[in-house]
């Protein structure tokens, strides 16, 4: 089937196959590999992309749903050339080893910082426990989101 | 809140934090993983597993899948066009199932299709008709039943003769005199469940022909040449032929050291001549690759009534699964760490792994020196209490030094600084208990909203553990680097380093770009990519060894280099070659070093921890983790600090969550909704600090960071939970059961 969405503000249209995932169709079809393939059961937060606004893994939504809806995916945070503050933040603090979980993990900051601009401790630690990281232990991630959050 | 980064530059050179080079193209998503490869007219491969631990082969029929829709391509072990066997080691592992399978998961057949779900479908209808057979899933009974594999492996090889089946290395340590007596004595039988090195991107890869019978493999690895030197037999190919190529690569953590896909992508991508996609779901990824060995430990330790360590006596039993994977070394490793960081005169160490058809284990993180540490720091609180001396005294009382003799003989040289990391980490200030009420999420239980605090118990854990760097027992793990040298813009040198070091996240790719900045004094320095083409072995990622060997091999490179440019005054293009202090084998009888060495060098590390334990529901919380560690020097403190932080998450999980299960072999846990891995609720603020005793033999001092805070963090976070809850706790992961005393 053909299905029509806006990806980072760009209109696009693919044929899928009725099974596939959103995350497959942005990967595989769509030329957009930064969401991440780590778990592919909604647990890991590895392919956290915005579906009109609210965050959602894009594992767990089939392509076919996203049809005719708004998809922001971490290759649409920078804008204009300039990294999104927590992009920048992630890289200065050493948030970022492997790197796998980190698309998910700024996307999922990015949202954070949105709803809540100065999180507490609890906050932000309640609000990223579904992005798994297996590389830094989380101590220079929570570094990370304390900085963009102090910019 | 971790320990503050030193000055950070953008081009900076050793001993400076320096933010990582991939790091932009990580956060903006553009870094290429092995999983996001795609290739022209590209087929997507699959893998057929056994559904079986043990299992006869009876017959393969692939005709029905061979019609599906979009398949191109369904092998088995009779289309394996080289050697049918391979291994890192031992040459004992079938590409594809031939007459036997031997545990559950193991591949038995290929498909390759148009589409990932096309080649799933066809997979399911391989029909592959077993006889199921008895597992061997009990080590404790496995050298009396039939052997798994007709003829031992591992046989012949220099070890210990054991004649018993399904034994894969057997060791015995004879030191001083092991009937030495103490005035007390403290005795433990510790078990450690199976850990997944959870990696967060799954094993893929693509590979392509080259249109002349010749293939590349873009992969995620740890050790590019020694997967060609596997990859290239069993494709009856010249090893030239062959160019694998290092792909993003998601973690390793050990779990790449073998073979994932691959063979598999080579034979489907020849075979089709077409290129060929790997891409592993999670639940594959738990059961494709090898796990930390579990182990059963039973420790004795005698002591004089001043504390001072008489002799120690270890059994150690490992399960190694059916292939031999790396597991040799792994049963060296935990006989070689089994007594801890002390000295220790006298001692008795049987280390034993077995085969069987529980899932396959080899490399990961602490390599056999974690299962021992969980059991020495045990032991060790209990003599402190049965003395009733302060833990922390007891371990200074007995820290080994430069110029101790180890127990398998070998004389410390270099730096060692045990005693320092005591202090240090003793030393850190642990927060003060917090008030009552709180937040849920500040208590053991957290969101769950189970307690209000009532039973909630706070306890202070301390440990302290070691490891090697580098390979061992004769071992030659060298590092190549090849320096390309021409005039820059300006005043400046340009300079192109190549070297097959696998950046997996550890930080690698800066170490190199940092020596070569400050040994050729230039920013301008660009690395090649990883690969076999150009540039020869530069060993694995692993045993801590990478910092050092391949600061030494760049270092020596560029030296060679910048001499040879500035005495002819012309481009330079050497590659060179380092390699590390020899070691030796042990002797098979002894237990004991037949040269200088066993290892290259050690690093240690210790650790102070505060938990909360909530005594009835038998929920945790760690509040705290402090951490000194010993590193050489630091060539990139910001990356230092990272491994610290993270290699502590990983020891962690193992104490309180991450634990592969079984029924009959049969993993029934492989995912992460039901593998638990530690998450930003569960990971407490670490303080670390590092300690820098430059190593004579290590280039500018460095001897490596990645493994030691994983090898302590786990007997340190189950001391904390002795201390909250007052139990024994002598398993890991540690159970809500035993925390409450059900």
């Amino acid at each position: 089937m053909r299905v029509q969405l806006t990806v980072n503000g760009e209109r696009k249209e693919t044929e899928v196959w009725e099974g596939e995932s959103l995350l497959f169709a942005l990967r595989e079809r769509l030329g957009l590999p930064g969401s991440k393939n780590a778990c592919e059961q909604g647990e890991c937060g590895s392919c956290s992309v915005l579906l009109d606004g609210t965050m959602v893994c894009a594992c767990l939504v089939l392509a076919a749903q996203a049809d005719g809806h708004h998809v922001v995916t971490v290759e649409g945070l920078a804008q204009d050339g300039q990294l999104h503050r927590v992009q920048e933040a992630f890289a200065e603090t050493g948030a970022v080893q492997c790197g796998f979980c980190t698309p998910g993990l700024v996307v999922a900051t990015a949202d954070l910082l949105e709803a809540k601009p100065d999180p507490s401790e609890d906050e932000i630690r309640e609000a990223l426990s579904g992005n798994l990281c297996r590389c830094t232990g989380y101590a220079k991630i929570f570094d990370a989101v304390r900085l963009a959050a102090g910019r | 809140m971790s320990a503050p980064v030193r000055e950070k530059l953008e081009l900076g050179r050793v001993g400076e934090s320096v933010k990582r080079v991939d790091a932009i193209s990580k956060v903006t998503g553009e870094f290429a993983y092995a999983s996001d490869l795609i290739a022209a007219g590209m087929l997507w491969g699959h893998t057929v597993r056994s559904p079986h631990s043990h299992a006869r082969i009876v017959e393969i029929d692939i005709s029905q899948a061979l019609t599906m829709a979009g398949v191109h391509a369904v092998l088995t072990h009779a289309d394996v066009p080289g050697a049918k066997t391979y291994g890192l080691e031992f040459a004992d592992q079938p590409v594809l199932g031939i007459d036997r399978v031997r545990y559950f998961g193991e591949p038995v057949a290929l498909v390759a299709a148009e589409h990932p779900e096309q080649a799933r479908r066809a997979a399911e209808k391989v029909v592959v008709t077993y006889e199921p057979l008895e597992p061997v899933v009990d080590p404790e009974r496995a050298t009396e039943q039939d052997p798994i594999h007709g003829q031992n492996p591992t046989a012949g090889h220099g070890f210990r003769e054991d004649p018993r089946p399904n034994v894969l290395r057997s060791i015995v340590v004879r030191h001083g005199d092991p009937d030495a007596i103490g005035d007390v004595s403290v005795s433990g039988v510790y078990e450690i469940g199976i850990q997944d090195q959870a990696f967060l991107g799954p094993e893929s890869g693509l590979a392509v022909p080259d249109g002349e019978g010749g293939v590349d493999v873009y992969v995620a690895t740890q050790w590019l040449h020694v997967d060609r030197d596997q990859v290239a037999p069993c494709l009856g190919l010249e090893k030239e032929r062959v160019r694998i190529h290092l792909a993003g690569v998601g973690g390793a953590f050990g779990g790449r050291e073998d073979l994932s896909m691959q063979i598999h992508g080579a034979m489907l991508a020849l075979h089709t001549d077409r290129p060929v996609k790997m891409v592993y779901t999670r639940e594959e990824s738990f059961v494709g690759h090898v796990h930390r060995h579990p182990a059963k430990i039973w420790m004795e330790h005698r002591a004089s009534r001043e504390g001072k360590l008489v002799c120690v006596r270890a059994r150690i039993l490992l399960d190694g699964g059916a292939y031999a994977s790396s597991s040799a070394a792994v049963t060296s490793n935990a006989a070689a760490f089994a007594c801890g960081p002390y000295k220790v005169e006298n001692a008795l160490i049987e280390s034993t792994c077995v085969y069987s058809n529980n899932p396959p284990c080899g490399a990961m993180r602490g390599f056999g020196a974690v299962q021992g540490c969980f059991a020495h720091e045990a032991q060790m609180d209990r003599l402190a209490a049965e003395l009733a001396i302060d833990p922390v005294e007891l371990r200074l009382l007995n820290a080994l030094e430069t110029g101790d003799t180890m127990p398998m003989g070998q004389k410390i040289r270099g730096s060692l600084p045990v005693a320092e990391v005591i202090k240090r980490a003793a030393a850190l200030p642990v927060p003060g208990p917090e008030e009552l009420p709180r937040d849920p999420i500040r208590l053991p239980g957290g969101a769950g909203n189970t307690t209000r605090g009532e039973g909630v118990q706070r306890g202070v854990g301390f440990a302290v553990g070691f490891k090697n760097v580098c390979y061992s027992e004769g071992f030659d793990d060298a590092c190549s680097a090849r320096v390309r040298l021409r005039p820059g813009a300006g005043e400046e040198l340009n300079a192109e380093v190549q070297c097959a070091a696998a950046e997996v996240g550890q930080g690698v790719t800066n170490v190199i770009l940092q020596v070569a900045r400050t040994e050729l004094d230039t920013e301008d320095v660009a690395l090649a990519p990883g690969s076999t083409d150009g540039v020869g072995s530069a060993g694995s990622a692993s045993a801590s060894r990478l910092t050092w060997m391949a600061a030494g091999a760049v270092r020596l490179a560029c030296r060679d280099a910048l001499a040879e440019f500035q005495d002819t005054g012309r481009e330079v293009d050497l590659e060179r070659t380092y390699h590390h202090s020899r070691t030796f084998p042990l002797d098979p009888e002894s237990g004991q070093v037949t040269g200088e060495g066993v290892h290259v060098a050690y690093i240690c590390a210790a650790m102070r921890v505060v938990a909360e334990v909530d005594v009835e529901l038998g929920l945790t919380r760690v509040v705290w983790i402090g951490a000194a560690q010993d590193v050489g020097k630091a060539i990139n403190p910001q990356a230092v600090f990272g491994q610290i932080e993270g290699g502590a998450a990983q020891g962690l999980g193992l104490a309180l969550m991450e634990e592969i299960q079984t029924r009959d072999g049969l993993i029934t846990n492989a995912s992460f909704t039901d593998y638990l891995i530690p998450t930003t609720l569960d990971m407490p603020p670490i303080d670390s600090e590092l300690i820098e005793e430059p190593d004579p033999d290590a280039p500018y001092g460095a001897k490596g960071v990645g493994e030691p805070p994983t090898v302590v963090s786990t007997a340190a976070v189950v001391s904390a939970l002795r201390a909250a809850s007052g139990r024994e706790l002598a398993r890991v992961p540690v159970r809500s059961d035993d925390l409450a005393g059900l």
